[in-house]
């Protein structure tokens, strides 16, 4: 019996882990800083504008590249409501679309599918939320872009805003579907897993009480499956915010705020993500003040991570006091 | 052979009687008094016949999940005044019976009943089926309350009954009323009178069961069908709920299904007996208990075999 | 069943089968619901199929053996010239270093958290950290990547520009942060695993004699192997699938660029391209206009993907009823533990 050998050996490897531990910690926590002090030059120079309107932020961007400032403003100059406003355009109708989508194409997995559909479908499913962002992107703009063009944007829709842009199938309903698409399958995952943990006693209880299937489901199944809808929907809002490679491939690529009092042609005009926008800037990094743009734009994104971890924890909190399992 | 006498039965100060003597085993076969608790006053009143009606008929009653045959050939009363008490062994079919008559066997794929089972006159089966279960009401062995408050449990079958406008409404003086009541009728009401919002799950395991029971006498119910309430309980839920059995019977037909025979002997006025599908025996209750009138009801309840 | 006297046949009665519960008589609003359930779950199953019916006429029209075995090679005919055998090998090798450096730190921060935890404060900061990365997005990380390795004592790893500053961008690198994105998943996986090992196995270990590392050690992890295998896989598919940091951590070349004489390390301070970017180029948002290959290559990421899950499947399949969705659920959310030891 080597106990003290054992003892040791304890206190080697704890002190071992503990130091990865700390080492990781160390480099999240450098991660962070890092992005932040190189975002605060952008930040100072610009203000708090830096997040309102003016100006073509692919100009801008441009600008930037060439070292050459645009005539009465600095270097830095910057303003990224465009793409703040296509971010949170782009997320925002994605998430919604695919929540929708998601809860009632999962009831209808665990309750109401017949068996053979639903033994297709599951592994279907699970296939669909591994596939790469870059494949959904290559269907959207070969098969998705293309279709909306030719059959739902007219002509003269294309006349009326042809001043500012052009309009070519590459725009906000193909990013929003294509990326409600990309979604949907981890939420309906985690749904229907949470709805096929619901405790039969509730189910059986709720049936022989007179409430018919469709009461009881919406009424028992879904509260309680409530803390995993809330994780499905941060969840799927953290990936529709970082999705930088699909959005840059099928939303457009122009850093145009789509402006709703467009009418329906706003559904078609381009949008251009923030994370999208990193992505095809990552090669002009040595430049500093491009840098400095771009680490501001990772800034945003980060704080808006983890401003989606912190709701997501916060909502499930009241449901905890009924003894659903959070 | 010496029939084996069943263990016998101390009561635990709840009621009138502090104490029943155990009975002395008796040495010889005289298996007519078999039952034991026999000995001491039983818990039970006789029903007053004048509130005695007959609420449910189960004509000839055949049920099978697949190609089996789980109950064969029943045919029982149901009366509303009276407890009717299904005992037998495991696999008797009695729990599937009670489970057919408010067609909670139906959401089993492959079951198939045949005979006629009539609640007022009318066959169950041509009624609307959640209407008929909010008429004949079901309390599960393991209390199931919803993950909600007390109030919403209770209140949970109620607010289906109108259409659901807005959840601001729920909470009308009509449901509290109802509420308030079911919760007074299952004897619940004076111990949570002040807490209707806490959550169920924090009650006891006997409180749960009675917030099962007033959830299930929320709507009115004309039978109250009981599978085995008390079998998760301790013995002081259990004398309470079996309390509440018999003061509730003059308002709603009861159908217990329960293994424990001192249970049934306590609560019941009417019992029947099933074993492997068939009827066995139905009586009154000190009929079956003291002077059976088949052997093998006879075997049952002196405990050889169960 | 026979028992009893009754004689079933002479007496059985017309059977009455149950109908399942119609819901005509169900309210108008929750029909409603009823049929739009119906809807989106028909909705559902066209469009899934349809997007993997697509992929595979597509992949198969213009899927050609010659392609896995050639290079990329630049020509005007891109239809026709060229394969991916580049992007497959780097593929592997962004996998291979990411899995390889991922595998063992998140099995033993998962150790860490699960068996050992002590400071309390800090293993709670640590599982937060772990949930901060698994939010984070990938762009986020490929560029503080590319800030960590353009510093210069760190030119090791990668090569040097023209203009004397550290390239930055190599598989090295790549590899790197790519394992910083399948970490969360292999530490959620082998936790879930963890708490799901019964106490009274550590406590029988413990009883006799021996330590926890070695309890951990021999008792276990090997118990939890499979969890853990799956947890990698997961992981692994993360990064096969990742696009954004290939792009700004791998540097643009279409072929494997090596650098310097020596020659595995060589390659992989290099630049390449792998599957996924590949993919992205040859698609009309990037350099090439080729979308037959485009096409090609996401068939082969696809039947990756494909026989990933399938790997998952196999190695959870005995001991989780509720099916691969459980265990992306449990690796994706990967709930907080209470605090019992």
């Amino acid at each position: 019996m080597q106990r003290g050998n054992g003892r040791r050996e304890d206190q080697r490897t704890e002190r071992m882990l503990g130091a990865l531990a700390i080492a990781v910690l160390v480099l999240i926590g450098a991660m962070v800083v890092t992005v932040f002090v190189n975002a605060w030059p952008s930040f100072s120079s610009n203000g708090p504008s830096w997040f309102g309107p003016g100006g073509n932020v692919d100009t801008q961007l441009r600008a930037m590249q060439e070292s050459t400032p645009l005539p009465g403003h600095d270097i830095s100059y910057f303003r990224a409501w465009p793409l703040i406003w296509g971010t949170l355009l782009t997320t925002a109708l994605a998430v919604v679309l695919a929540l929708v989508v998601s809860i009632l194409a999962a009831v209808f997995l665990t309750e109401f599918a017949p068996a053979p559909v639903r033994r297709t479908l599951e592994p279907v499913i699970r296939l669909l939320a591994g596939v790469p962002s870059v494949v959904y992107g290559l269907i959207g703009i070969l098969a998705l872009a293309p279709l909306i063009n030719h059959h739902l944007i007219s002509t003269s829709r294309k006349q009326s805003v042809a001043y500012v842009v052009q309009l070519n199938g590459a725009d906000l309903t193909t990013a929003t579907v294509i990326l409600a698409v990309m979604i949907t399958p981890i939420m309906v995952a985690l749904i229907a897993g949470a709805l096929q943990s619901v405790p039969l006693p509730w189910r059986e209880g709720s049936v022989a009480l007179g409430v018919n299937r469709w009461r009881t489901i919406v009424r028992v199944s879904l509260r309680t499956a409530r803390p995993a809808i809330v994780a499905a929907t941060v969840l799927a809002t953290a990936r529709a915010l970082g999705e930088a490679i699909m959005l840059s491939m099928v939303s457009g690529g122009r850093g145009f705020a789509a402006n709703p009092l467009d009418g329906l042609t706003f559904l078609f005009e381009p949008v251009r993500p923030l994370a999208a926008t990193i992505v095809e800037q990552s090669e002009g990094l040595t430049i500093a003040p491009l840098a400095h743009t771009v680490y501001a734009m990772a800034a945003v994104l980060l704080v808006s991570a983890a401003g989606l971890s912190f709701a997501g924890w916060a909502a499930k909190q009241p449901l905890k006091r009924h003894g659903i399992r959070v | 052979m010496e029939p084996l006498m069943p263990p016998p039965v101390r009561r635990i100060a709840v009621d009138r009687d502090p104490h029943v003597a155990p009975p002395a085993p008796s040495p010889n076969g005289a298996a007519a008094s078999a039952v034991a608790p026999a000995q001491g006053r039983r818990r039970l009143t006789p029903p007053d016949p004048a509130t005695v009606r007959e609420r449910m008929r189960i004509e000839s009653v055949w049920l099978a999940y697949g190609e089996n045959w789980v109950v064969r050939d029943v045919t029982l009363p149901v009366r509303q005044g009276e407890v009717l008490a299904l005992i037998g062994a495991s696999g008797s079919g009695k729990t599937t019976l009670l489970r057919s008559l408010n067609r909670l066997t139906e959401i089993t794929a492959g079951a198939a009943r045949a005979g006629a089972i009539t609640l007022d006159g009318e066959e169950i089966h041509e009624l609307e089926v959640n209407d008929l279960r909010r008429r004949v009401s079901m309390v599960f062995q393991q209390p199931n309350p919803f993950p909600m408050s007390i109030y919403d449990n209770v209140a949970y079958a109620l607010a289906e009954q109108r259409p659901a406008r807005g959840r601001r409404r729920r909470r009308t003086p009509q449901l509290e009323r109802a509420a308030q009541d079911a919760l007074r009728r299952a004897g619940l009401y004076d111990e949570i009178a002040t807490d209707l919002d806490r959550s169920a799950l924090r009650l006891s395991g006997g409180q749960q069961q009675r917030l099962c029971i007033a959830r299930a006498l929320a709507a009115n119910p004309e039978v109250l069908l009981l599978d085995e309430p008390c079998s998760a309980l301790d013995p002081i839920s259990t004398a309470t709920i079996e309390e509440l059995i018999v003061a509730l019977r003059e308002s709603v037909a009861i159908v217990i299904v329960t293994h424990n025979l001192q249970q049934a002997f306590r609560v019941a006025d009417h019992v029947a007996f099933m074993h492997l599908g068939e009827l066995i025996e139905y009586g009154s209750s000190e009929q079956v208990f003291d002077r059976p009138a088949q052997q093998r009801t006879r075997d049952y309840i002196s405990g050889a075999f169960g | 069943m026979e028992a009893g006297g009754l004689a079933p046949s002479s007496v059985r009665p017309v059977v009455v089968r149950p109908r399942r519960q119609s819901s005509a008589s169900w309210p108008l609003i929750d029909r409603v619901g009823y049929w739009l359930c119906w809807a989106t779950g028909i909705a559902l199953c066209l469009i899934a199929l349809a997007i993997v019916v697509f992929m595979l006429v597509k992949g198969i029209a213009y899927l050609r053996p010659a392609l896995f075995v050639k290079s990329p090679a630049p020509s005007l005919q891109q239809s026709q010239s060229g394969g991916f055998l580049d992007p497959i090998v780097g593929t592997l090798i962004i996998t291979a270093i990411g899995t390889l450096i991922a595998a063992p730190m998140g099995v033993a921060l998962a150790v860490w958290i699960s068996e050992y935890a002590r400071p309390r404060p800090l293993a709670r900061i640590v599982e937060s950290a772990i949930d901060v990365i698994a939010g984070v997005p990938s762009v986020v990380l490929a560029i503080f990547g590319l800030l960590v390795f353009s510093e210069s004592f760190l030119g090791f790893l990668s090569q040097n520009a023209v203009n004397g500053s550290v390239y930055g961008r190599s598989f090295f690198a790549a590899g790197i942060v790519m394992a910083i994105l399948a970490l969360p998943l292999i530490v959620g996986s082998t936790r879930e695993a963890l708490t799901q090992v019964p106490d009274r196995v550590r406590e029988a270990s413990y009883a006799l004699g021996k330590s926890r590392a070695s309890t951990i050690r021999w008792v276990l992890l090997p118990s939890i192997r499979p969890q853990i295998a799956s947890g990698i896989a997961l992981g692994m598919g993360r990064i096969i699938g990742d696009t954004a940091i290939i792009t700004i951590l791998l540097g643009v070349t279409l072929t494997t660029q090596g650098v310097g004489g020596v020659p595995v390390l060589g390659t992989l301070r290099g630049t390449g391209s792998t599957l996924t970017s590949y993919v992205y180029n040859n698609s009309p948002a990037g350099e090439g206009n080729a979308p037959q290959k485009a096409y090609a290559a996401a068939f082969v990421l696809l039947m990756v993907v494909l026989a990933l899950n399938a790997l998952v499947t196999r190695l959870t399949g005995g001991h989780d009823r509720g099916g691969q969705l459980s265990a992306l659920r449990r690796a994706l959310t990967g709930r907080r533990r209470q605090w019992s030891r």
